[in-house]
């Protein structure tokens, strides 16, 4: 296996909250990645990020192991769960934070 | 790329589909599409948007810097409007 492809895999199965993303947590270069981010902030949840920008290899790698065109890209326990709009719409209905408390082994707010 | 061209492509993927795409900077390289279609039924959200994806092929890798998507079901759609 190519070793950015199990830099990919290493990265998902080590952190149960993993964001591909443009950008750093602090300084995200592009509104999508800076969204995501923001979400898993307010929910107040661990999680890691990855920034594609820093090594183009990484972001061709992503989209295909993926099979995603788009950044940002997240990764719940191991699990490919979507880009930004899904992030968001799973957020505003209410099971993105059962979901990932769940993960990360915390209990979800009523 | 124009919204049309956008649109033409998603309904050439998804012939059934009811295409709604605007272009949010006017740079022609932002868009944000509303796709209803049967083909969603029993989908997950990332399977309906790598539908989507897939039909728009190349231009997605290429001339589309970004693209917001909802994807609905004709029955999730009509729920919304109500």
């Amino acid at each position: 296996m190519a070793e950015v492809t199990e830099r990919i895999e290493s990265a998902i199965r080590g952190n149960k909250v993993m964001i591909f993303m443009k950008g750093t947590r602090s300084f995200p270069q592009c509104g999508f990645s800076a969204a995501t981010v923001q979400i898993f902030e307010e929910l107040g949840v661990p999680f890691a990020t990855a920034d594609v920008l820093a090594d183009p290899e990484l972001r061709d790698e992503v989209k295909r192991y993926s099979n995603w065109p788009t950044i940002p890209q997240i990764y719940i326990d191991g699990k490919f769960v979507g880009g930004c709009d899904i992030i968001r719409e799973m957020y505003e209905s209410g099971e993105l934070e059962p979901l990932v408390k769940a993960a990360v082994g915390q209990s979800a707010q009523q | 790329m124009d919204v049309k061209e956008v649109e033409g492509l998603i309904r050439q993927g998804i012939p059934d589909a009811h295409v709604e795409v605007r272009d949010t900077t006017g740079g022609g390289d932002h868009f944000e599409a509303l796709i209803v279609s049967n083909v969603f039924e029993g989908k997950g959200l990332v399977e309906r948007h790598q539908t989507v994806y897939k039909a728009l092929g190349d231009a997605m890798r290429v001339r589309v810097h970004a693209l917001s998507l909802k994807t609905l079901t004709p029955a999730q759609h009509e729920q919304n409007r109500r």
